[in-house]
């Protein structure tokens, strides 16, 4: 039985279930009398029979698709003959993935082992036993839970509190997701950076001016060792989001300046959702267009003009970068202006201020917390920024700050280092988790920040 | 010195046409910023769209086929060499080509996919065998380019990726009239392909909408879930600021972290298939979970607290409250945040880099767990493609990724527009 119809069996059950409950909950209420005499409503009732007969074998069902696969190989290794176990690792698991792939009926040309071959029946065997044992296992139990709580269920029982405390189980369980990500994020990119600190020293990564992780295949090869200072990737990071801040800010704040204080109505109707697509679009277009647009068109400008711009210049990814972050940052510096009272304003034309006079003198001082917030919050994004850099920045990194050489960022680096195939211990690898643990950190500490500068300002005037 | 006074009235006057030049200075550059911005915007809407709207067409060529049952093994259809038959159609079309590299240079001016083709015609109906068809094939990629006017014929042969001599073919063709566009149903029905001229969205598409389907299951009830647990059941207290600062700054975590959690939970420790979309839904659910909870919190947050106190006073419990009477009110909120926040699961390509998302797949996946491509993995995987042909079709697929995009956000605004509530 196949794991997705077995799914839809157990669903169906707990609806039969729920059904079932309902109706006797109804013969219950009118044998003592009237429905009144219940304790809760009759589609309590079923819901809790639902739950009894579908929560445990839900569980069970998710256990069980969770070990089955690992249970499963280690019975299978354990028929193979002893020189194919002794093998390492990497070695057995590649033919692991040969028996599977066998047992999934997908042959690649030629004939097979014939250890492999008896494996690969072995395990399908095994398949198929288990799918026939847990989907008898499954439904048995779902029945019997389904009986058991229809035997339960009397005027007195008080369903709908046993219902609404499990709803209220599911709602917290929910909203740990959030911290589960979080711990998730931390546990698995500080593992493998720890791993890399082991073979590269912290001071190494952190202080070393050269980052070339290419380790050579033959130990004799020049530069086998690679280098792994991270200030390169992240001088180039910089530059990057600096060039980004240098387009959005002014943008971004004069034109939230405009919409806020000077336009009427249907312009700030017409401009804000136009100038708004801008942080909808999806980064890979920004990335296309900068990388086949604006970057052969900086370079021939710069031939026109006799400067030698590379063909992927710093300059043209922060720029579109920039572009995409207006959005942003005229969104929040929007936000923030209007939070300012009007009073303020009021109190400053009284004196005879002139408009512009009073958005530099008075509404920018107000609001400057919240658009210094805004900014980090940018920045952040800018710095975590992949695709346009994917494809617009370079991939040496060098240590310039020409904005029209070809500069590598920290998520160029990360993307470059773990797309393709990879092993999974080379220092090579795991430097792309300790550049993605540099990454997280200085995120998140912008962000919390950011957000805490924010909040505490909307908290000033209200 | 009391003439040389000079009252305050008067200074102020003095210095206002300055100050009136300032002003009507910064006013201008407020609308220029504004300007600027809807500029870059029309530019990048302009450069995709010019480049991309020809992919929609693709140039056919006519062959006069001849199913030589000779060449046809009844048998063994689909090991026949169907490659022969074109380049026997074309050496008959043009004798007067002789020569190894003539002939070379003759048969690349049809796509690989003409034997396909004519494979299907075949094995759809045998009684074709033995007879002789007029059959339109793509051409291929480079010809496609001469038609669309993507190739300077002025250029210098060395320069140009069509030699003088089949310029001259193709003229030949065009003037026979057996040249002609039509409508690139390919593109919209066919996977990845190294063939400009074969290669289509559709398997990328179907790769997405399976991600977006595991995305929209798990994100929304998880989110909703939180956010009424968050705003309806929570006391406030050292867990609940935990959790909310966590989310606050999930929401601002970059992609490209995701996919490493992706990589090293997902796949290395609990195994998961690598390249599946149920892998990528996984992480985009995770990605997405913080705006559909920010959103719905609002959405909650807005709905009137009479309305829960009417509940609650007629005798509901707090949770018949929250059921019954709080989460219809304020479900359209949740759906637009929902919307938006799938918009934006559609559009994000980083993390799928890292689990493996960016492999070259001809096939359209038929099920969660195949290997598969999504909308925007694609137009990178093209974006990186050295030919000419690769720059309109990644143009194209922008743009069918963007109109996808609108419709979904267009959707939205509607919804909010049509149930937002003002109480």
């Amino acid at each position: 039985m196949s794991s997705s119809l077995l799914l839809i069996v157990l669903l169906g059950l707990s609806a039969v279930a729920f059904h079932l409950g309902r109706r006797r909950a109804i013969a219950l209420g009118r044998a003592s009398g009237s429905s009144r005499s219940l304790h809760s409503r009759p589609v309590y009732y079923g819901t809790l029979t639902a739950l009894w007969c579908g929560l445990p074998a839900l569980f069970i069902f998710a256990l069980w698709q969770a070990l089955e696969s690992n249970i499963m190989v280690r019975l299978t290794i354990s028929t193979l003959p002893e020189q194919i176990r002794s093998l390492p690792a990497a070695g057995l698991g590649l033919v692991i993935n040969d028996i599977k792939n066998l047992a999934a009926g997908s042959s690649f040309g030629g004939i097979p082992d014939p250890v492999i071959e008896a494996a690969a029946d072995y395990y399908r065997h095994l398949q198929e036993l288990g799918g026939l044992l847990k989907g008898g296992t499954l439904t048995v139990l779902s029945l019997v839970a389904m009986v058991f709580g229809l035997s339960r269920l009397t005027p007195k029982l008080r369903a709908r509190n046993q219902v609404e405390a499990l709803v209220k189980v599911l709602l917290i369980i929910c909203s740990t997701m959030a911290i589960l990500t979080t711990i998730g994020i931390v546990l698995s990119v500080l593992f493998e950076a720890l791993r890399f600190f082991q073979k590269v020293p912290l001071t190494d990564f952190l202080f070393g001016l050269e980052w070339s992780p290419q380790t050579a295949i033959r130990t004799d090869q020049v530069g086998s060792s690679g280098a792994f200072g991270a200030v390169p990737v992240f001088a180039g990071t910089l530059m990057i989001s600096a060039l980004a801040m240098l387009v959005a800010v002014p943008i971004g704040l004069m034109s939230a300046i405009y919409l806020a204080e000077y336009a009427g109505k249907k312009v700030r109707a017409v401009a804000k959702p136009l100038i708004e697509i801008l942080a909808g679009v999806p980064t890979v277009v920004y990335g296309f267009f900068a990388a086949l647009v604006v970057a052969p068109f900086i370079r021939d400008l710069g031939a026109h003009l006799g400067i030698s711009v590379s063909s992927e210049s710093a300059l043209a990814a922060g720029l579109i970068m920039g572009i995409m972050i207006i959005p942003f940052i005229m969104s929040i510096s929007d936000d923030v202006i209007n939070a300012v009272p009007q009073t303020l304003r009021d109190g400053s034309y009284a004196l005879g201020a002139t408009k512009n006079e009073t958005v530099r003198r008075v509404l920018l001082p107000a609001a400057l917390p919240g658009i210094v917030g805004g900014v980090l919050l940018a920045v952040s994004r800018a710095i975590g920024e992949t695709m346009i850099v994917v494809m617009a920045a370079g991939l040496s990194a060098k240590l310039t700050a020409n904005p029209l050489q070809a500069v590598t960022t920290v998520t160029v680096q990360i993307v470059t280092l773990l797309v393709g195939d990879q092993e999974f211990d080379s220092p090579k690898t795991l430097a792309a988790f300790a550049l993605g643990l540099l990454l997280f950190l200085i995120t998140l500490l912008l962000n919390v920040t950011a957000l805490y500068i924010v909040r505490k300002y909307r908290e000033q005037y209200e | 010195m009391s003439q040389q006074k000079i009252s305050t009235i008067e200074l102020v006057n003095k210095g206002l046409a300055k100050r009136y030049r300032a002003e009507k200075r910064f006013r201008l550059i407020g609308l220029g910023a504004i300007v600027l911005s809807l500029t870059f915007l029309a530019i990048l809407f302009a450069t995709i769209t010019f480049n991309g709207y020809t992919a929609f067409q693709q140039t056919w060529l006519e062959l006069t086929i001849f199913f030589d049952p000779q060449m046809l093994d009844a048998k063994n259809l689909r090991q026949a060499d169907y490659d022969g038959l074109v380049k026997k159609s074309l050496r008959d079309n043009f004798p007067e080509v002789s020569g190894r590299s003539q002939k070379k240079d003759l048969y690349t001016l049809v796509s690989s996919g003409a034997a396909y083709k004519l494979q299907d015609m075949v094995v759809a109906d045998t009684g074709i065998i033995g007879t002789t068809r007029q059959v339109w094939v793509p051409a291929s990629d480079d010809v496609d380019m001469l038609i669309k006017g993507n190739i300077d014929r002025s250029q210098p042969e060395s320069d140009r990726q069509l030699k003088d001599i089949q310029l001259a073919w193709i003229d030949q063709l065009v003037k026979e009239g057996r040249l002609a566009k039509r409508f690139n149903l390919a593109f919209f029905t066919a996977g990845d392909s190294r063939e400009p001229e074969l290669a289509g969205i559709f398997g990328a598409t179907i790769g997405s909408a399976y991600m977006l389907l595991i995305t929209l299951l798990l994100s929304f009830p998880v989110g909703v879930a939180t956010a009424v647990y968050l705003e309806e059941f929570a006391k406030r207290n050292r867990w609940t600021d935990l959790v909310e600062v966590n989310i606050n700054n999930l929401a601002a975590v970059p992609s490209i972290v995701f996919g490493l959690l992706g990589l090293a939970v997902f796949l290395n420790f609990f195994g998961l298939p690598r390249s599946s979309p149920l892998v990528g839904g996984l992480v985009m659910t995770l990605m997405t979970l913080p705006t559909i909870i920010i959103a719905s919190r609002i959405a909650l947050q807005s709905v009137p607290p009479s309305i829960r106190e009417a509940a609650l006073g007629i005798g509901a419990s707090k949770m018949q409250t929250v059921i019954h009477h709080v989460l219809p009110l304020a479900l359209p909120g949740m759906l637009t945040g929902t919307i938006i926040g799938m918009g934006r699961a559609l559009g994000e390509s980083a993390p799928l880099l890292m689990i493996g998302m960016v492999a070259f797949i001809v096939d359209i996946p038929g099920s969660l767990t195949d290997s598969a491509t999504a909308l925007p993995v694609q137009i990178y995987l093209w974006a990186d493609c050295p030919e000419q042909a690769f720059m309109e079709r990644t143009s194209a697929a922008i743009m069918v990724l963007l109109a996808f995009l609108v419709l979904m956000n267009g959707t939205a605004v509607l919804l909010r527009n049509r149930f937002e509530r003002r109480w």
